[in-house]
């Protein structure tokens, strides 16, 4: 019986279906079979919403890159801690708890978490908690007053929190760079970066 | 004649088949799986079942093979009273306040005592059961769906608290304290909608 073409072209064949049916899976028409109205939306908008400022995925990627630099317990307390206080925050701006200052607060918590990545800042484990959870009422505050109308309450917060949770699961690989000297710079580099985009956002939110 | 045993039985079995039996309602069976297909698609309930299975998994065997019964068990029995029942009943701010609790006690990771952990499954278990119960009596759910929302809480829990128990790296065990973190934020969101 004749083979079917040398092996690496079958290899190459293989690759090419590979991609193909990667392709497909990630084509996003083709996952939206039924979308019953209210439900994907809920869970795809909470899902988006971390994600759509630039602010609040700076500020998420620096805990999970500030939580690595400090290494265990830091770099699971303060992943967890963020999403429970973030929590309450939205919690708050759900039951129409006013806030003051949420868009300053959240620009000064890329700026503040930025710094703390820049300067490998190593304070009390019980003091990055509190800071990290003192920012993160502000950008759940911001969450839950910006939630559609129509998004599914229960799937919405799901995928919010998941959401954050990923980014700052993202921080936390990036932030295992912090094993080689060139990667402690290149973190204290980005933390730079992340203060000074935070300086801009904190200036336009004052302005 | 020995080897033809075999492609002689398949064959027989091809040609010999009856009804498929395709549509499960002609069955009975159909809500059975209707009941699966709740606790499945319920992302409230299955959270709890998650939350308690991580918690009893966290408190080691014992705790684990108490909550494999308890769960189920005190669910159908929320479900029985349920059943009798006229309107469909449903307590929203009560069932994210469990996440909250269950949530915080999985992240905390303080091995809470194996009676804290089958206390907190009775109740979250009667109260959705008898949700469910409410809401079998006005459907074609009945007692069969009710028996299929506890078999697969029993399935649900003898995986996750079998695979938590099994647990051994620290990274893990940090793994499932975040994904604790994650029910408890979820249940704060939902008293919050709740609330709104």
């Amino acid at each position: 019986m004749q083979r079917c073409g040398s092996p690496p072209e079958l290899k190459h064949w293989h690759l090419r279906c590979v991609w193909f049916l990667t392709l497909v899976a990630l084509w996003p028409v083709s996952a939206w079979a039924h979308v019953e109205s209210g439900q994907a939306g809920g869970l795809l908008s909470g899902m988006v919403h971390p994600v759509s400022g630039l602010d609040h995925v700076l500020a998420m990627l620096a805990v999970g890159l500030w939580g690595a630099q400090l290494g265990a317990p830091a770099v699971w307390v303060l992943p967890v801690a963020f999403p429970m206080v973030m929590a309450l925050g939205g919690m708050m701006g759900l039951m129409g708890l006013g806030l003051s200052g949420v868009e300053v607060g959240i620009a000064t918590s890329a700026m503040a978490l930025g710094t703390m990545v820049l300067l490998e800042a190593r304070p009390p484990l019980w003091l990055a908690t509190v800071l990290v959870g003192f920012f993160a009422i502000f950008h759940g505050h911001a969450h839950g007053t910006e939630l559609p109308e129509d998004a599914s309450g229960l799937l919405y917060s799901m995928g919010f929190v998941i959401a954050t949770g990923l980014l700052h699961a993202c921080g936390i690989a990036i932030g295992l760079l912090h094993r080689w000297p060139a990667g402690r710079v290149a973190l204290r580099c980005g933390g730079a970066m992340a203060a000074a985009t935070g300086v801009r956002f904190l200036w336009r939110a004052l302005g | 004649m020995k080897r033809a045993v075999y492609p002689l039985s398949l064959a027989w079995l091809l040609l010999s088949t009856a009804q498929a039996q395709a549509h499960l309602v002609t069955t009975g069976l159909g809500p059975f799986y209707d009941g699966i297909s709740h606790v499945l698609l319920s992302p409230d309930e299955l959270l709890g079942v998650t939350g308690l299975a991580l918690l009893a998994g966290q408190g080691g065997v014992r705790c684990s093979r108490l909550l494999l019964w308890t769960l189920p068990v005190a669910w159908m029995l929320g479900g029985l009273l349920g059943l009798h029942q006229s309107a469909a009943v449903s307590l929203p701010v009560v069932s994210s306040l469990a996440l909250i609790v269950i949530g915080a006690l999985v992240a905390c990771d303080w091995r809470v005592q194996a009676a804290v952990v089958i206390s907190l499954a009775g109740m979250f278990g009667a109260l959705h059961g008898y949700g469910n119960g409410t809401v079998a009596a006005q459907s074609t759910l009945g007692m069969t769906g009710l028996l299929g929302i506890s078999a697969t809480i029993f399935v649900l829990v003898a995986l996750l608290a079998a695979f938590t128990v099994s647990l051994r790296p620290l990274w893990t065990r940090a793994a499932v304290r975040v994904a604790g973190s994650w029910i408890a934020a979820i249940g704060l969101l939902l008293t919050g909608w709740a609330l709104r």
